[in-house]
This record gives structure tokens, sequence and C-alpha cells, in this order.
């Protein structure tokens, strides 16, 4: 009884002492913001260097450990045919998409400025290829464009573009899947850049619009020499955003071609989904998969640069 | 006068017609696909397989047959079990880590607290597709491979750097005078937080919440790269890998489940779009 007594009082006067210690500003801050940096640390950025040494290793799902071989991965993935055609890929859907999207989305977020009746709606139907999963919306495409009762083959019928009763196999030629991953990443990168660019172009100082239209300043004045210039860093910031993500992307050539007809559509992601988690490479695998760091490091810095000139707050 | 009223009615017709015509083509594009969805979920196999029908129509009376099938032959409402779980977890796992950090980043740490919730931004920047190979063997080597907690473990790393940047910006905006105020009223300062702060946050949080929700329902390539066991899947990755009858796709019922599983996720993130939208475009703000 008196021991345990004992013991409990000098317990309950560090407790005390502890509640006052952690009511301090310089102990506490740190202990809140330390599970987050903690488990991101744990399953990020440990992960990544855990990758970079599955890199320099031989290590297969059967032998997970594997044996220290240097650079012999990388050397050996850059004379693949394979790897060269889905580095190439990669960065062919993802300059033609982001090209497309900057286009259109200029287009589309000038016709949505201003409030008219039913906006709410219109913006709906515009992000649903943002806001819905994209593995089930690309099945969509998929049924859309179909080996042989693709609605687009009808249509083409019906125009007389296509003589009747011919397929086009919109993924079963090399060009034409290719151009239909793109069209699915313009599709599905296009409502993000119009709803950043909207928010530029509500931003844009209106007195100074109207004072360049008082002086005389035409359309494609304005736009050339204003808006456009005005909206550059939030445009950026929206492009490189989406490449980014279409340049990292494999649920889109994963469910449209699962990288076919031969390889021609392959990407990195994708390739490395292939020979590391399917063929138990693991160690090519995350070499394939490291080639997207540099080009994920450069649009981050400049992501944050452009956003620091950007400000539509 | 009337004469350059009249011109002005013109052009302005001309410039709402020329608006309504450039939105209709781009709603067109955009929600086509799931129109296409939401058709052929109601069609009848001999009108779908049928290249002489008109695809925009249905030539047979609607079946409800795929919904049906969806519903008792697949494992659909299994998966959908699944994401709702995952879901619902990592919610709770991102509030319970994002909270504290986006609260102390933003009141305590100064210049510091900048610089930490900018890069935690950079790690949301970081895609799956570079990490999910060293992170297969995390999850094996923890024997979680096959379950949904494989899941739940890993999708925090995407909900937690965004929500704790979002939940800064939040904290950000509510005067910390209020809390000082809390504070020489004799509130601790948990007391303080809980019942001025807290409070005020809310909108941040439901965003959060929703966002986290969401981004678990969309994700694909850690589910794919994690979970074989087809009972286990979600139905993200469920529907576009193991909706088929036998080797052939079955397009009504993969329709009607991708459309069905789709709509709700999209109209959730709908919600809270404008939020994300002002998470990239503070990015910079905050030096």
């Amino acid at each position: 009884m008196r021991s345990s007594t004992a013991a409990v009082r000098p317990l309950t006067g560090v407790l005390a002492r502890g509640g006052r210690w952690l009511r301090r500003e310089r102990v506490l801050a740190p202990l809140l913001v330390l599970p987050a940096f903690g488990y991101v640390a744990l399953l990020v950025g440990l992960p990544f260097l855990y990758a970079l040494y599955l890199s320099l290793t031989d290590a297969t799902t059967g032998n997970p450990y594997g044996a220290f071989i240097g650079l012999r991965n990388f050397s050996e993935v850059v004379q693949d045919r394979v790897f060269r055609a889905a580095l190439k890929n990669t960065f062919v859907f993802t300059l033609s998409a982001q090209g497309a999207v900057i286009l259109l989305s200029n287009i589309l977020a000038r016709a949505l400025s201003g409030d008219f009746r039913g906006k709410g709606f219109v913006l709906f139907l515009l992000l649903l290829p943002w806001v819905a999963p994209v593995s089930l919306s690309t099945i969509g495409w998929l049924w859309i464009l179909h080996a042989r009762f693709s609605v687009l083959d009808w249509v083409g019928w019906q125009l007389g573009l296509l003589p009747h009763g011919q397929n086009t196999f919109w993924l079963g030629k090399p060009n034409l899947a290719m151009f239909s991953v793109v069209m699915v990443h313009v599709w599905r990168m296009l409502p993000f850049a119009t709803v950043v660019l909207l928010a530029g172009l509500t931003a844009l100082p209106r007195d100074l619009l109207d004072q360049a239209e008082v002086d005389g300043a035409g359309f494609w004045r304005k736009l050339v020499q204003i808006e456009l210039p005005l909206l550059l860093p939030i445009m950026s910031v929206a492009v490189l955003f989406g490449t980014i993500f279409t340049f990292t992307d494999m649920a889109v050539v994963y469910v449209l071609t699962r990288g076919g007809p031969f390889d021609t559509t392959q990407v990195l992601s994708s390739l490395a989904f292939f020979k590391g988690i399917v063929g138990g490479n693991l160690s090519v695998g995350a070499a394939i998969s490291l080639f997207l760091f540099p080009v994920l490091l450069v649009a981050a810095v400049l992501i944050l640069r452009a956003a620091r000139r950007a400000e539509v707050t | 006068m009337a004469d350059r009223r009249r011109r002005g009615d013109w052009r302005r017709g001309l410039r709402i017609g020329g608006r309504a015509l450039i939105l209709g083509a781009f709603c067109t594009f955009t929600a086509f696909p799931f129109a296409w969805m939401l058709i052929t979920a109601f069609k009848r196999n001999s009108d779908l397989y049928n290249p002489v029908n008109n695809p925009f129509w249905f030539n047979e009376p609607p079946t409800l047959e795929h919904l049906e099938y969806v519903f008792t032959k697949t494992l659909f409402a299994n998966w959908i079990a699944n994401t709702a779980l995952v879901g619902v977890a990592v919610v709770g796992i991102t509030l319970l880590l994002a909270l504290p950090a986006g609260y102390s980043l933003s009141r305590f740490l100064g210049a510091w607290g900048a610089r930490l919730g900018v890069g935690m931004f950079l790690v949301y920047l970081v895609p799956p597709t570079l990490l999910f190979i060293p992170l297969a063997r995390v999850v094996s080597e923890l024997r979680l491979h096959n379950t949904l907690w494989s899941l739940i473990l890993i999708y925090p790393t995407i909900t937690v750097p965004f929500a704790t940047w979002l939940l800064m910006g939040f904290f950000k905006s509510i005067p910390p005078e209020l809390e000082e105020q809390a504070l020489v009223d004799g509130y601790s300062r948990m007391g303080a937080f809980l019942r001025v702060t807290l409070p005020l946050a809310v909108p941040g949080i439901i965003a959060v919440v929703i966002f986290s929700f969401t981004i678990s329902a969309q994700e694909f390539v850690y589910a794919l790269s994690f979970v074989t066991n087809v009972a286990r899947k979600t139905v993200s990755v469920g529907v576009p890998a193991d909706m088929v009858r036998g080797d052939i796709f079955d397009w009504g019922p993969l329709m009607a489940s991708a459309f069905l599983a789709s709509v709700p996720v999209a109209v959730l993130y709908y919600f809270v779009m404008d939020k994300f939208v002002r998470g990239f475009t503070t990015a910079g703000a905050i030096r």
C-alpha cells in the first residue's frame, strides 16, 4: 500500500511538470507537427531511398534482397528497345496533351467567365473527367473506342466518313492508339486547367482592361498584351501540375491499351508496373520508375516559382 | 439611336449564342463517356451487339438485367464496401495527423512553418508510380499484402500532405487573437483550440474529409499493386480488372458498375473543387 502511494506521488509530479512543459510552445509546436512529418518521412522519404537502393541490386520478388550490381540495371534498361519507346511515348503523350490543354482551356475558361444561368450544372459536367475516378471513367472510353461497336465508327458511317460496316480499330493500330491515349489525357486534364485559369481570369484587374478598352485596344490586343502576360504565372501552375500528372499516370494506358499494340503506347510508369510488379523484377522496375524523378523535380521547382508570382487569393 | 441599340442586341445575342455553342461542345466532350455508360447500362445485349442498330437509341425496350447482374453475380457490392471502409479509415488517420500539424504550422512555427508547409505540398506532388515498387516491398514485409490494411497504411501518404497544406491555410485565416482571448479567460491551450479555433475551422475540416475520401476512392496504382485477391479489391480496381465474364468484357454490367461507382465520387469531389484549386493557386503565396 505504502510503497504504491509513494510511487504514485512522484509520478503525478512528473505528469504535472510534464503538463506545464507541454504547454510551452517551443515544445508543443514541434510535437504537433511530428506525427505527420514522421509518417511522410517513413512512408515517402525512406521508400524513395529504398527505390534508389533496389535499382542498384538484382532483387526480384523471389529474391527480394538481391545483390549489389551497381548501375547495370540502368545501362541495360537504356539499351532496351521497349524502354526507349516508353521514354519517348511518355514525353510525346505529355507534351501533346498539355499543348492541347493549354489551347482548349483558354477558350473554355473565357466562355465560362462571368455569370449565367445554370453555370453550376455546366461546371459539374465540365469537371466530371477530373472529379470521377480515372480508372472507371476510362472504361467508358474503352467502350466508346471498341474495335467492333465503337459509337464513333457508327457516327462515321452515318456521316459518310467511313465505309459502312468498316471499323477504325481506335486502339488496335499504333498511331490511332497513341492518339486515343492522348485524347483521354486531354479529356482528363482539361477541367483542372480550366478552373485554375478561370480563377486567374476572375482575379484580373478589371479597371486595367476597361482602361485599355477606352484607349481603343481591340480584343486581340487586350488578349496578347494584357491578359496573357498577367495570366502566365497561373497558367504555368496549371500546366506544370498537368505535366506531372500526365507524365506519371499509368491508369489511362493500363485500362485503354495495356501498353499495346506491340508496346507502342507503353509509358515509363506502365512499363515499370509490368516489369516490377507483374514480372516480379523489382530492381529493373524501380530503375525504370526512377526515370520519372528528374522531370518531377524540375516541374515541382517551377510550380513553386510560378505560384509565387501568381498569388490569386 | 434605335439602330445602335438594335446592333447592340444583335451583338449580345451573338455573344450568348457563341458561348452556348462553345460550352455545349465542351460539355459533350467531357460528359459523353458518362452518358454513354448510362445508356449502355440499360440496353439489352441483343441491342448492344448489333452494329446496324442506332447506338444512341433504345431499339429494344430498356432492361434492368445488367444492374441485377452487377449486384447478384459479381463482387461489386463487396468492392464498394471495401472502398468505403478504406475511405473512412483514411479520413480518420488523415485528420489525426493533419489537424495538429496544420494548426501548429500556421500558429507557432513562423517562417519555418511556411517552409515546412511548402515541403508538405511538394510531397503531395510525389506520384504513386514513383514509389509503388518499394512500397509493395514494404507492404509485403509487413505481411499486409492482399489486405485492405495495406491501402489504409499507404493512402495517407497522399492525403496527409495535401490536408496539412489545406488546413494550414484555413487556420491562418482564423485570427489568433480569438484564441489568446480564450487563454486569458482561463482556458488551456487545448481548451482554446477545441472551443474556439476548431469550430471556426469546420469548413476546412469538411473539405479535408471529402478530399481524403474521394482520393482514396479514386486511387488506382497502389490498389492494383498491393491487392490481387479479387474479394479484397476496391471498386476502382475491381471494375476495370475483374468485371469480365470468362475472357470477354461484358459491357452492360461493366458500364453500369462504372457509372454507379464514379458518379457519387464525382459529386462529392465537385463540392470541394474550389478549395482544391485554391490550395494550388496559393502554393507560392506563403513565403
